[in-house]
């Protein structure tokens, strides 16, 4: 099985910097993102998640979440090159996803999303 | 922020291209700037999915409520996520062999990513109509599945409009109007397959494994 | 006039006459309304804004007066109730989407590209497209009057009312639509202004030696490229339930009408900040010159204007104080709201030192923006008082709101456009607006607009309501509703007066044959170093710019005791205007063409399914004709829709390098359109 680890994808970055990744990087990379996403749909069917709550239910969503947000980096930064590229366009597009990312959570936490508490009025 | 001075003045008669502020093509800048716009709109259906998604209604007056992960298909997702992905792989080919000036392989690769393309839709398409016609829950059954179909459609509108400009890209490298000395093209065509992508790797996560 | 010659490129459409699809001719018509239909020029884009705006402004202006003779007096019979909802929802969409911000549209557009020096923004026929698609959707918004009734909602229509069971009407289905398009507008328009502020400017203009107006319009700019999707998903939502019958606001099923709320004000609360900012650049521009002294505080006005852009976000849900959001979030609000008024503060303290110590010189531009100054600070106060929440709880839906507002956006920001329209209708048009009518009219329209929204105040505290149709006697609202009327036809009498103005002005000047020359104010920025009006192309070469305000250290040095002393006169300085061997973008119909499209669609959508596909068809038509635009015209930057239907431009790019011959030397010196890779 080939080796598909973290160091993998930096040892493509620190060979390839200032041109991007070569055809053969780009097929690593797309197997790594599988890979990842494979474990992502195992994690969910984990049988110890059954019935999580609380910190069980923060561990199930948030290996999910950051799972998806490695991919997410992973696509930005090398498919659409962004680690290559002149940090602006970094910038500009992060800020953009971090102002969704708050702003959303605010209303969303506005709606209580994230209490456990039962609804309803307590006096 | 690169805001430094751009040396010299551009006289009419020398630049065609006069040098940009920033270094970068109006074009790959300006997409960039699009694709920060569509966070904020995707964010906007995301979160009413993320509100409203244990909002079921009983299938009968007075029964219990299915929610919506008992009727979604996980497998087929994840077969469907995965040709989603992989195009996004076969589109940075069509880039690089294009900056290689393999017109042939750009042909190729960008064909096969609009295939792909066409494959996750008929998949999405597929879901659909398993979901309304075989189990009842259309738009118009609760709000959990209005804003299922918000979110999942208004993607799927994405992914078809990629297509068409995947499929308006490999047109045009036979008119001769995308070739080799152009590649940045294809690059932008690309960033926003990729960010199309990208909308996928979250929707699937936050609206079918987070139950 | 657009060269449809080909000649040595600056990078943009030589206008060639190919036959696109084979049929039509590409457009190259110079003079004539045809110029106007297919134009891409950003000067022209950004009158036609202004013309367009005006037109609204006089819709919007009716159905305000109509509201004001219905409130006139107790027991009002001139509206009944239900017309009444439609004529204050109505008022308010055309103000806020077809009047203000329009108009900012059109200073920025016009001004950018020369406050930064360039010949055109980035994408020029998204620009025309823009333009086309905002005036396209405003036409069909009020198309609603003759279709069965205005939408009556209130502008932010809220849900549940806004569903099909409780405004079954199609009204509410063209606020709808008609909003999409002027939505699409303003999305492609800020891809297109962001980019060209980022990527166009002169060398040596860092972004620390823009205008402040430049830069309050890019604040603007990013604040619509964020603000709009909310919306538009909030209107995705809306429409789903209007017209396929979807739940995201039926209660019953489990759908939260405040979701709507929260979205609307996502989108409404930057907004308004995106409809105040132009002005706050513009003022920042208009005072400097008459002071005779440098904007006080430059990094600071730029911060302020960025701190606002991001503060903005922060406050939406004051709005919502009294519905029901609960006290955690009505405090967090509340705080946030208070601190806003910081930035905005600055800048008032900035525009006064910087008047300070100056030779002030009130021409009739000074003026409005002196109004707006002091204007927008009576509505700034006012909006402090509803930071407090529990005060805002007694405020909220009565008239004291409605002062609030108009003071900011009328006071404010439309004082503001007032004055800028006598600044730069000389650089624009070659002559002046008339000083000596332009101070009576600044006068008239003061006292007019004072009486009409300061009574308001007083209302409002006595408790007179927003949105309601009309009031009993003995409330003791009778004598400042008297009041307010009668201010508001006083204002109606100012604008028909600046009308004038403006036919009286052109006549005379069209008698006297006026030429005002490049720089008729004394003023700072680099618009002022071209001749008047604007030729075509702009410059006849790109400037390099050495510090902040260049144009005026050419024209003025300090001596060893600090005063300025002249060193050359504007026309020694200015650029003859010669456009020899200038290249400009091709004028295209297809912009049009798409936004004739597009509201079809919408008219289908509500009507019948079978209009939706000519309505499709001439879009894609549109699409397919703008990719394949003769691709002989070498366009750099040229034509990316970046809205969710049309997309990439590919014969843009690709004609740009077509007619260049392929050495090395030309990678080397055109990094632009390969693809650029950091160092």
């Amino acid at each position: 099985m080939t080796d598909v680890s973290a160091n993998d994808l930096q040892g493509v970055t620190d060979a390839e910097d200032h041109h991007g990744p070569t055809d053969r990087s780009f097929v690593r990379i797309a197997v790594v993102l599988a890979i990842i996403t494979a474990i992502e749909v195992a994690w969910s069917y984990l049988p110890v998640w059954d019935g999580a709550e609380g910190a069980k239910m923060v561990a199930e969503i948030g290996g999910l979440l950051l799972m998806m947000m490695l991919k997410f980096v992973i696509v930005a930064g090398w498919f659409m090159h962004l680690k290559f590229d002149k940090p602006i366009l970094a910038r500009l597009f992060y800020a953009a996803f971090v102002l969704a990312v708050v702003v959303y959570v605010a209303v969303l936490a506005a709606f209580e999303v994230f209490s456990t508490a039962t609804p309803g009025y307590t006096p | 922020m690169s805001d430094a001075a751009v040396a010299g003045v551009t006289h009419a008669d020398h630049a065609d291209h006069p040098p940009t502020s920033t270094g970068l093509s109006n074009e790959k800048l300006g997409m960039w700037v699009f694709l920060g716009s569509e966070c904020l709109l995707f964010g906007g259906l995301i979160s009413t999915f993320l509100l409203y998604r244990s909002k079921v209604l009983p299938d009968i007056p007075g029964g219990t409520a299915k929610p919506l992960h008992e009727t979604f298909n996980i497998a087929f997702t994840s077969a469907s996520s995965f040709v989603l992905l992989m195009s996004s792989l076969t589109m940075v080919l069509a880039v690089s062999a294009l900056a290689q000036r393999n017109i042939r392989g750009t042909r190729i690769w960008l064909a096969v990513t609009a295939l792909l393309g066409m494959m996750f839709i008929s998949g999405q398409v597929y879901e659909f109509y398993e979901f309304v016609n075989v189990n009842g829950y259309g738009l118009t059954h609760s709000p959990a599945w209005s804003a299922f179909y918000a979110l999942t459609g208004f993607h799927g509108a994405h992914v078809t409009i990629g297509i068409v400009m995947l499929v308006t890209c490999l047109a045009l490298t036979f008119s001769g109007r995308v070739n080799g000395d152009n590649p940045e093209t294809v690059e932008i065509v690309g960033l926003y397959w990729h960010f199309v992508d990208v909308v996928w790797i979250v929707v699937f996560t936050l609206v079918y494994l987070i139950k | 006039m657009s060269s449809t010659d080909a000649q040595l490129a600056l990078g943009s459409g030589s206008g060639t006459a190919g036959k696109p699809l084979g049929v039509f001719a590409r457009a190259g018509q110079t003079t004539g309304w045809r110029s106007w239909v297919t134009t891409v020029d950003h000067k022209r884009v950004g009158i036609m804004y202004g013309a367009a705006a005006l037109f609204f402004f006089v819709i919007g202006g009716i159905e305000a007066m109509l509201i004001r003779l219905q409130l006139a007096q107790p027991n009002g019979n001139v509206l009944s109730a239900d017309q009444y909802n439609q004529m204050f929802t109505m008022h308010g969409t055309t103000m806020i989407f077809l009047v203000v911000m329009p108009i900012g549209a059109s200073f920025m557009n016009y001004l950018i590209p020369l406050q930064i020096g360039a010949r055109d923004v980035a994408f020029p026929r998204l620009n025309a497209l823009s333009f086309w698609v905002f005036l396209t959707g405003g036409i069909m918004l009020n198309s609603s009057w003759l279709l069965g009734g205005g939408a009556d909602g209130g502008w932010f229509n809220y849900a549940p009312n806004n569903g099909v069971m409780f405004s079954p009407t199609h009204g509410i289905d063209f606020w709808n639509m008609g909003l999409f398009l002027t939505g699409i507008a303003s999305l492609v328009g800020a891809v297109n202004l962001i980019t060209t502020c980022l990527n166009m400017r002169a060398p040596g203009m860092t972004l620390m030696k823009m205008p402040v107006f430049t830069w309050m319009s890019l604040v603007t700019q990013f604040m619509l490229l964020f603000a709009i999707p909310v919306l538009t998903a909030a209107q995705v939502l809306l429409a789903f339930d209007r017209l396929f019958g979807a739940r995201f606001f039926d209660v019953a099923a489990g759908g939260d009408p405040l979701l709507w709320q929260h979205l609307f004000w996502i989108f409404g609360h930057p907004e308004v900040y995106i409809m105040i900012l132009p002005a706050f650049g513009i003022v920042s521009e208009i005072i400097p010159t008459f002071a005779r002294k440098p904007i006080f505080g430059y990094p600071f006005m730029v911060f302020s204007g960025i701190a606002i852009g991001f503060m903005g976000w922060g406050v939406w849900a004051h709005h919502m104080f009294a519905s029901g959001i609960g006290p955690i979030s009505v405090a967090a609000f509340s705080v946030s709201t208070m601190f806003i008024a910081v930035p905005t503060g600055v800048k008032i303290l900035n525009w006064l030192a910087t008047m300070w110590g100056g030779k002030l010189r009130f021409t009739a531009p000074m003026m409005y923006s002196v109004g707006l100054v002091t204007m927008f600070t009576i509505g700034g106060l006012s909006g402090v008082t509803h930071a407090v929440s529990p005060a805002d709880t007694q405020q909220t839906d009565t008239y004291y709101i409605v002062a609030h507002f108009h003071y900011v956006l009328f006071g404010g920001a439309l004082f503001g456009f007032v004055g800028a329209w006598y600044y730069w209708w000389p650089k624009a048009f070659g002559y002046k607006l008339s000083e000596l009518h332009g101070k009576i009219n600044f006068w008239i329209l003061l006292i007019g607009f004072n009486l009409t929204f300061g009574p308001m105040h007083i209302l409002g505290l006595e408790g007179m309501p927003r949105r309601t149709y009309t009031y009993y006697d003995g409330y003791n609202f009778n004598l400042w509703n008297m009041v307010a009327t009668v201010g508001a036809a006083i204002i109606g009498v100012s604008f028909l007066y600046f009308f004038w103005i403006i036919w009286k002005s052109r006549k005379d000047a069209l008698a006297a044959k006026v030429d005002v020359g490049p720089d008729p104010w004394d003023a700072r920025g680099l618009e002022w170093s071209i001749q008047s009006p604007v030729p075509t192309h702009n410059f006849d070469y790109t400037p390099t710019v050495k510090v902040f305000d260049d144009f005026w250290y050419r024209k003025y040095q300090e001596d060893e005791n600090g005063t300025l002393q002249p060193v050359a006169t504007a026309e020694e300085i200015a650029q003859p205007g010669n456009g020899e061997g200038v290249h400009l973008p091709s004028p295209s119909y297809w912009p049009l063409v798409m936004a004739i499209g597009l509201p079809i669609i919408g008219y289908g959508l509500i009507y019948t399914k079978l209009l939706v596909i000519p309505g499709l068809l001439i879009a894609v038509a549109a699409f397919v004709g703008w990719v394949n635009e003769p691709s002989t015209d070498p366009e750099a930057g040229h034509g990316e829709p970046h809205d969710d239907e049309p997309s990439p431009e590919p014969a843009g790019t690709a004609a740009e390098d077509a007619t260049e011959p392929e050495t090395e030397a030309d990678s080397a010196e055109a990094p632009v359109t390969e693809e650029v890779v950091a160092p």
